[in-house]
């Protein structure tokens, strides 16, 4: 009898020792990638300083023109540039996203829905230097025909709303699929519609799921670099139409960072926080929408 | 009162009856050759061990079987004189006229108030009055009727904006009820209706089951052979023999409990087995 107290007790604390461990070791994993991302805040933010303090925050956005070598700093054009391109990609691949979901989750036969779905994992998997690459020898030249010179706001929207497609819809899916199936089939006893059990009890209860799908997808269109590179024409200016080339943060800094010095470099740092701020601002946006979902039960409550 | 019942509905044309019934998910039998009729406003109750296919033939009754993946239903099942298996019938309209309440409550997740509008208007069953003012009158009306039927309007009459996900369980299984109820149904199909719910709340289900008698013909699932006991009028037993699901007796509930004739259903309803 004792000894098989005794046999239990070791085996307890063997236990005990393991979830120690495993606890250790993932709080030490964790508190890495954090770090991982207050340094390269904080680092960005030290390079950048220099051209804080010596021209203050208000002249990048006061400054008419970017002519760092003759001192003249305005970020407005290209924060413009990357706002309407990840905007408009937004646009255009909020609604496909949504519909290539719901096909998956709620129409589609399943046939169908298998080959679609890794589709648009594959899609999600394509490097971006290869979607600029085809934006160049296929989109621009047909852009080009239609009003010249193809390299534009257009270009670099419809590229990019090809890219971030994937991950609006494969998130759309994964917020689709935690509906509970007793909504499905209290709607089915019901014999209400398909159309109605979507609009009134399936796309209401997965709507903070399908918002920070959306949110996220615009984050990447704001990130993205090579591919709107590739396509946009780079030419800093406030466009006047969808023809026109234009310039992002993100080409701005890998085109010119290389040979940047003094407060140009620094400069380029800026455009950088900026980006990451605007970045952060979105994924909180999204925290807080998911959490909301969460936190009211996902309870919709519709006037009379 | 209950044999009164059952002498009174064994005498008239069944109103749903299965014949041969076979489902099958894939290559696994659920169960094969049921043949049960159920007579216009009376309480059947099946029962029967896990596993036995009692569910998978529930929900043959209003094809919600249609809904799995790879699930073959063969056979007959006469509603009114046609049989629901055949193509051309109209799910949704058949739907409308046997209601189902599952295990767990699922209310959606809206207003109380809307949760019952919604069935409501998606079938127009509240007459287009002249003014909206009217048609919002007729809606309430029917709302109201409904939750005093299911005995939730003293309960829920000042929160019906509020979320039907706040109310306990057994409101919220009420609710579901009253949902079914408000397309007026002829048929209400039952799977484990108080398996999810404390036994006060389920004794104010099962009273309701009896008020609803005979207005509604009502199909039930239970694993509470006392339950059974209390509200059904007959009773049909499942039973798994050679990993497939059957019918092996159906008969009054007073023959089932004190004359079995069955050798399992003895066992079975002495708590011998099962």
């Amino acid at each position: 009898m004792q000894t098989f107290e005794m046999s239990q007790l070791s085996s307890l604390r063997r236990a005990h020792r393991r979830d120690r461990i495993l606890r250790h070791s993932l709080r030490l994993l964790g508190s890495i990638t954090g770090l991982l991302v207050l340094l390269i805040t904080l680092f960005v933010l030290q390079e950048a300083w220099p051209a804080l303090q010596n021209l203050g925050f208000i002249r990048f956005w006061t400054d008419g023109s970017w002519h760092p070598l003759e001192g003249s700093f305005g970020l407005m054009p290209m924060v413009l540039g990357s706002g309407l391109i990840a905007l408009g990609a937004t646009a255009i691949a909020t609604p496909l996203g949504l519909l290539s979901a719901l096909f998956c989750q709620c129409y589609g036969p399943p046939l169908l829905v298998v080959p679609y779905r890794r589709l648009l994992e594959l899609l999600a998997g394509i490097p971006s230097v290869v979607y600029g690459f085809w934006g160049l020898v296929v989109l621009v030249p047909q852009i080009n025909r239609l009003h010249p010179p193809g390299q534009s706001l257009l270009a670099g929207t419809l590229i990019l709303s090809l890219m971030i497609l994937p991950t609006v819809a494969l998130l759309a899916i994964a917020s689709l699929a935690q509906i509970p199936s007793s909504y499905w089939q209290g709607a089915a006893a019901l014999s209400l519609s398909r159309w109605t059990t979507l609009t009134r009890i399936i796309l209401p209860s997965a709507r903070s799921g399908l918002f920070t799908a959306v949110v996220l997808a615009t984050g990447r269109a704001l990130g993205e670099t090579m591919a709107v590179l590739m396509v946009c024409g780079n030419v800093v200016q406030v466009p006047s139409s969808v023809f026109d080339p234009v310039r992002s943060l993100t080409a701005n800094i890998a085109l010119e960072m290389a040979y940047a010095t003094g407060d140009h470099r620094a400069v380029l740092f800026v455009s950088g926080l900026v980006l990451l701020a605007i970045v952060a601002g979105l994924v909180v946006m999204a925290e807080g929408i998911s959490n909301q979902g969460m936190s009211s039960e996902s309870v919709i409550v519709h006037e009379r | 009162m209950t044999t009164m019942m059952s002498a009174a509905t064994t005498c008239t044309q069944p109103l749903l009856e299965a014949k041969h019934l076979q489902l099958s998910y894939g290559q696994q039998v659920a169960f094969h050759d049921v043949s049960l009729p159920i007579a216009s406003g009376e309480i059947m109750a099946i029962v029967g061990p896990s596993g036995c296919g009692k569910s998978s033939f529930l929900s043959c009754l209003n094809r919600m079987s249609d809904l799995v993946p790879h699930c073959h239903v063969q056979g007959e099942i006469h509603f009114n004189g046609t049989n629901i298996l055949s193509p051309r019938t109209d799910t949704l309209l058949l739907r409308r006229r046997i209601g189902m309440i599952f295990q767990k409550p699922n209310p959606f997740p809206l207003s109380v108030w809307e949760n019952l509008a919604l069935p409501l208007r998606e079938h127009g069953l509240v007459k287009s009055q002249t003014s909206r003012r009217a048609f919002r009158q007729a809606i309430h009306q029917a709302i109201e009727a409904v939750l005093r039927d299911v005995g939730l309007w003293e309960e829920v009459k000042n929160r019906l904006h509020s979320s039907a996900l706040a109310l306990s369980g057994g409101q919220q299984q009420r609710l579901c009820i009253a949902r079914a109820l408000i397309l007026q149904p002829e048929v209400l199909l039952l799977d484990e209706p108080c398996s999810a719910l404390d036994p006060l709340a389920s004794a104010v289900v099962e009273e309701l089951m009896l008020r609803l008698r005979p207005r509604y013909t009502q199909v039930v699932i239970t694993h509470n052979l006392a339950q059974a006991k209390r509200i059904a009028d007959r009773i049909a037993v499942f039973w798994v023999q050679q990993h497939k699901g059957q019918l092996i007796e159906v008969g009054s509930t007073q023959q089932i409990f004190n004359a079995p004739t069955h050798e399992l259903t003895a066992a079975y309803v002495s708590g011998g087995k099962g």
